[in-house]
């Protein structure tokens, strides 16, 4: 039952975000943009459409698109949302969130050189090396709200958030929380690592590895690309700041644990399209310095749980 | 000698003796080359099995099984001893080598009538016969010899090739970083026998934690160099790279899968059953060395091109994070933490059963795309997963093993890794406590880069258009080859999804060395989900991943993508408005990993070389050469001066050796007086 509930709300927010973030950098650009339902109806042409899928490519091209999808979905079903306990807690916890966008992308990334087009093996190749770069700060950090919690289960983890409610302004949390959003940012394919609405050939990561998907397939891609944003916002939100998580997924509450999910995920929002509108993106040779900052501050986050 | 007993010593001494008869037989038919593989791999498989048997239940015995052999003398015992640890060992040996034995058969195909197959057929039955004996042997007497035979045999099977000069060189090499080692754990042998005055195994149990601090931490760095050299350990590693890529893939397979498990194993005997607690520093070395190795090893297989030194880096890779496990397992027990040390034995044990797994898989494959497109060089490849679908999926499934990506099995050995690395930092409020999460940010580090090197492994071989003709030709492995691949396959899903009935495995091996069963503890939920132990400390049930998908793929995906499918055509891949894509415009291997080469140029220290020849305008060149390549620091920095150091004082050395029969009695005469002299005072 929570299950359904949150799969639901997984498939149908994660859109409104991704909206909303869009429409709230239109307006700080001084644009009007195209509206928070965009992805909605974005999402709705492509399933109606039909596909082109290229003569080189074999099924994995054509199964990475669920693989990419399911396994997002079921990183999304391992967090807590809206109940302090993540419905599918028993299957995994913060490790295997990671290693479960590991897969979708493991996936990504052969699809990208299944084609044989350059644009793909170019994609695929940034992809991997800057996830890769990307996994030490947020092992780290892991490892200080882990060990904080004695657990790498999320629903313990929120959990302990819970009992200690402004513990996330102890210097440890707040080292892990920055090394994380440092992260999320280099995750999520967002500026100054990467540009999400361009496809120059010289600069694109994540489009570059989808350019030949068409129809329902890059529909799914698109999608799973939002939740995996939606999951990963989630993730940092509930780890920190774990206000109005509910005791159930039933009754009255889930209506206020929604609201606070909103306008905790709304913070957030803003201060990713506050980053993204003031920032430019980087030369690809700058993100290692990126995440070497978030490596450091992920360390000094280690440092300060025994210090402080 | 009562009950189960006869049985699993029967059903080991027939393994054994099928080996060896298969190995005099296939020598002995070395005229007929066709009968000689049959009866060379038939006897393998046949010997593998009949040891798994034995050393299967031989693990679950309630007393380790004794089986005196008939033959050395009274002060030079042989004798084979069937305990948990060696038990392990031996499952996985068995468990690989059936395998590869049933891939041989079609494998060694294409060597009739070119190589001497009853050769291979007798050195290939006599490296499982020692590396057996190697797992089994109750004492360090019996133990060196099987050690020394498996040196030989298995330096005869990497030179196999032996008119490659490459063969031969990496054939020496090996011999010569083998001997080394072994000369270390001599020292260290002589040094607990003498202390206990046998040579026994079960009289060292705990011994070497009796001995002076200073004798322990000579015998603990003498044994852990000494296997560190068989298992591929950096700064020891050098002779891996060359060694697993020159020899038949069926034995690289057996080379990566279990060699240099023989010195994992060596080390998990001396570590966890000859000391008792050992001081903590020897952990910290072993979890440093094993980061280092892990890192290193991925680090250095990211830059390869042929694909068999690739994964034979990898190997070290693995290795390192098997020694990850051990080296924290050391560190919880000179801290009393029996729990968590077995925690993290269990998680290096299973991560050795994985690696013999997905790596046997991956050398198979490596192996048949190689016969097929006559080539190691990843960039002549490409396309195969159309010629060879049954390889590509089986090496797509080791692939995503070995990156640690669920549901598969490398995923269960690696959270279990980690698991005991978050633990390990309560258990201390000393600084080394640091050690654990750097390790594991290192670890995931790792991962990450070896699951992109495992995408440029994957892709560039096997997806897009073939970049030669021998490619465009290939052709699907034969059906004994294609079942070998297949069977590691399904162990590789097998170990991950049923991750909880294999950890009770591991009961006997931690209730042996550390005391404690952790089984319970650790399987949780009614057999669903694996715990670190300690109650809310987080799950994983990966059979409820793979339920997961299965239901969402035939609830959504089937249906959807029948119905898509009618909408869908087939057309080119976008070429920007070239006359169409060739696979010259396919990215390459070097162009997959060239971020990273440059991200860590500081220890690659790249080296190119572009020449480009044009006639008209340098706008449009006739032809182009490019070479890259990267320094390795070890052998550059670290072994060559030491080899030309020897090479030095071995010519100053020749001057002694003039050749005349007078000057070697003198010698003779001489050595003679002074040990005269020698005893007469002594």
């Amino acid at each position: 039952m929570e299950n359904a509930a949150q799969f639901f709300l997984l498939l149908m927010l994660s859109p409104l975000v991704t909206g909303v973030i869009r429409t709230l950098k239109a307006r700080l650009q001084t644009r009007r943009g195209p509206g928070i339902l965009q992805l909605y109806r974005d999402l709705q042409k492509l399933f109606s459409k039909g596909m082109v899928i290229p003569e080189t490519a074999s099924w994995i091209f054509t199964v990475t698109p669920w693989i990419v999808f399911f396994s997002t979905i079921l990183a999304g079903l391992m967090i807590p949302m809206v109940a302090a306990e993540a419905p599918l807690g028993l299957f995994g916890g913060v490790l295997a969130v990671i290693y479960l966008l590991g897969l979708g992308r493991f996936f990504l990334a052969l699809s990208g050189m299944d084609t044989g087009s350059s644009f793909g093996g170019l994609g695929s190749s940034r992809e991997m090396t800057i996830s890769a770069l990307a996994e030490p700060a947020m092992m780290l950090a892991i490892f200080t709200v882990a060990i904080g919690a004695g657990s790498t289960g999320l629903t313990e983890i929120a959990g302990t958030a819970i009992g200690q409610s402004w513990r996330f302004l102890a210097p440890s949390q707040m080292f892990a929380f920055a090394a994380l959003s440092l992260v999320l940012i280099a995750e999520t394919g967002r500026i100054p690592v990467d540009n999400p609405d361009t496809h120059l050939e010289l600069t694109m990561i994540h489009e570059a590895m989808i350019l030949e998907y068409s129809g329902p397939y890059l529909a799914l891609l698109e999608w799973a690309a939002s939740i995996k944003q939606l999951v990963l916002m989630t993730l940092l939100i509930n780890c920190f700041w774990p206000f109005g998580l509910q005791p159930t997924w039933f009754g009255f509450g889930a209506v206020e644990g929604i609201c606070w999910l909103l306008g905790k995920l709304l913070l957030l929002s803003c201060a990713i399209v506050l980053l993204e509108t003031v920032n430019a993106k980087m030369r690809l040779f700058r993100v290692p310095e990126l995440l070497a900052v978030a490596f450091t501050l992920g360390s000094l986050a280690l440092i300060s749980t025994f210090l402080f | 000698m009562r009950g189960v007993f006869p049985v699993i010593a029967e059903l080991f001494l027939s393994g054994i003796v099928v080996w060896l008869a298969g190995a005099a037989a296939s020598l002995a038919l070395w005229r007929q080359p066709a009968t000689a593989r049959r009866v060379a791999c038939g006897a393998a498989l046949a010997g593998s099995l009949l040891d798994f048997a034995a050393s299967s239940a031989a693990l679950f015995s309630a007393n380790p099984v004794f089986i005196g052999l008939p033959f050395g003398n009274p002060a030079f015992t042989c004798a084979v001893r069937l305990d948990p640890l060696s038990a392990f060992f031996s499952v996985t040996l068995a468990a690989l080598a059936s395998a590869v034995s049933l891939y041989s058969f079609g494998y060694l195909r294409c060597m009739e009538g070119r190589r001497n197959l009853g050769a291979f057929g007798f050195f290939f039955n006599l490296l499982l016969l020692s590396v057996a004996l190697v797992f089994t042997a109750s004492n360090a007497f019996f133990f060196l010899v099987a050690w020394e035979v498996m040196a030989l045999v298995a330096y005869c099977l990497v030179s196999f090739e032996h008119e490659k000069k490459k063969a031969r060189d990496a054939g020496v090499l090996f011999l010569i970083m083998s001997h080394a080692g072994t000369g270390l754990l001599l020292i260290a042998f002589l040094v607990l026998a003498s202390a206990c005055g046998s040579l026994d195994f079960s009289s060292f149990h705990l011994l070497a934690s009796r001995l002076t601090p200073v004798q322990q931490g000579t015998v603990f760095l003498l044994f852990f160099f000494g296997f560190g050299v068989k298992a591929g350990v950096v700064p020891l590693h050098i002779w891996v790279p060359d060694a697993h890529p020159v020899s038949p893939s069926n034995v690289s397979a057996l080379m990566s899968g279990i060699v240099l498990k023989t010195g994992i194993y060596g080390m998990a005997r001396v570590f966890f059953d000859f000391y008792g607690t050992p001081p903590i520093w020897m952990g910290t070395v072993v979890l440093a060395l094993g980061v280092a190795s892990a890192l290193l090893g991925v680090l250095y297989a990211l830059m390869e091109h042929d694909l068999k030194r690739l994964l034979a880096w990898h190997s070290i890779e693995n290795i390192g994070i098997i020694l990850i496990g051990f080296g924290a397992a050391l560190m919880f027990r000179a801290l009393g933490q029996a729990n968590l040390a077995a925690l993290a034995l269990i998680a290096g044990l299973y991560h050795t059963f994985n690696h013999a797994m997905f790596k046997g898989l991956l050398f198979m494959g490596a192996g048949s795309v190689v016969e097929a497109t006559h080539t190691r060089n990843m960039e002549k490849m490409g396309g195969l997963i159309r010629r060879m679908p049954v390889t590509a999926l089986c090496f797509l499934v080791g692939a995503v093993a070995i990156s640690g990506l669920p549901p598969l099995n490398g995923f269960v050995s690696e959270w279990l890794t980690y698991q005991a690395l978050l633990a390990g930092f309560g258990t201390t409020q000393s600084l080394t406590r640091l050690m654990f999460p750097i390790a594991g940010s290192l670890l995931a580090l790792t991962a990450a880069l070896a699951a992109a090197c495992f995408v440029k492994a994957f892709a560039i071989p096997f997806l897009a258009l073939p970049r030669s003709p021998e490619a465009a030709d290939a052709r699907e492995a034969s059906f004994t080859m294609r079942a070998g691949m297949t069977t590691l396959a399904v162990g590789c899903i097998a170990l991950g999804l049923g991750a909880t009935w294999f950890v009770p495995v591991f009961d006997p091996i931690t209730q042996q060395t550390l005391g404690v069963r952790s089984s319970s503890a650790l399987v949780i939920a009614h057999g669903w989900a694996l715990s670190p132990g300690r109650p809310h400390g987080g799950t994983i049930s990966l059979a409820g991943m793979a339920l997961f998908f299965l239901v969402a793929g035939a609830a959504f995906a089937l249906p959807l993508a029948l119905r898509w499918r009618r909408r869908t055509v087939r057309g080119p891949a976008w070429d920007c408005g070239l006359p169409g894509l060739t696979a010259d415009n396919e990215y390459t291997a070097t162009a997959f990993s060239k971020p990273l080469r440059m991200i860590f140029s500081a220890l690659y220290r790249p080296r190119r070389e572009i020449q480009a020849e044009y006639e008209v305008s340098p706008y449009y060149p006739s032809s182009i050469r490019f070479e890259s390549e990267i320094e390795h620091p070890f052998e550059q920095r670290l072994y060559n001066p030491l080899r030309d150091r020897i090479m030095a004082a071995a010519n100053r050395m020749k001057g002694i050796q003039a050749g005349s029969i007078n000057l070697y009695l003198a010698y003779i005469f001489i050595t003679l007086i002074l040990l005269l002299l020698f005893g007469v005072r002594g």
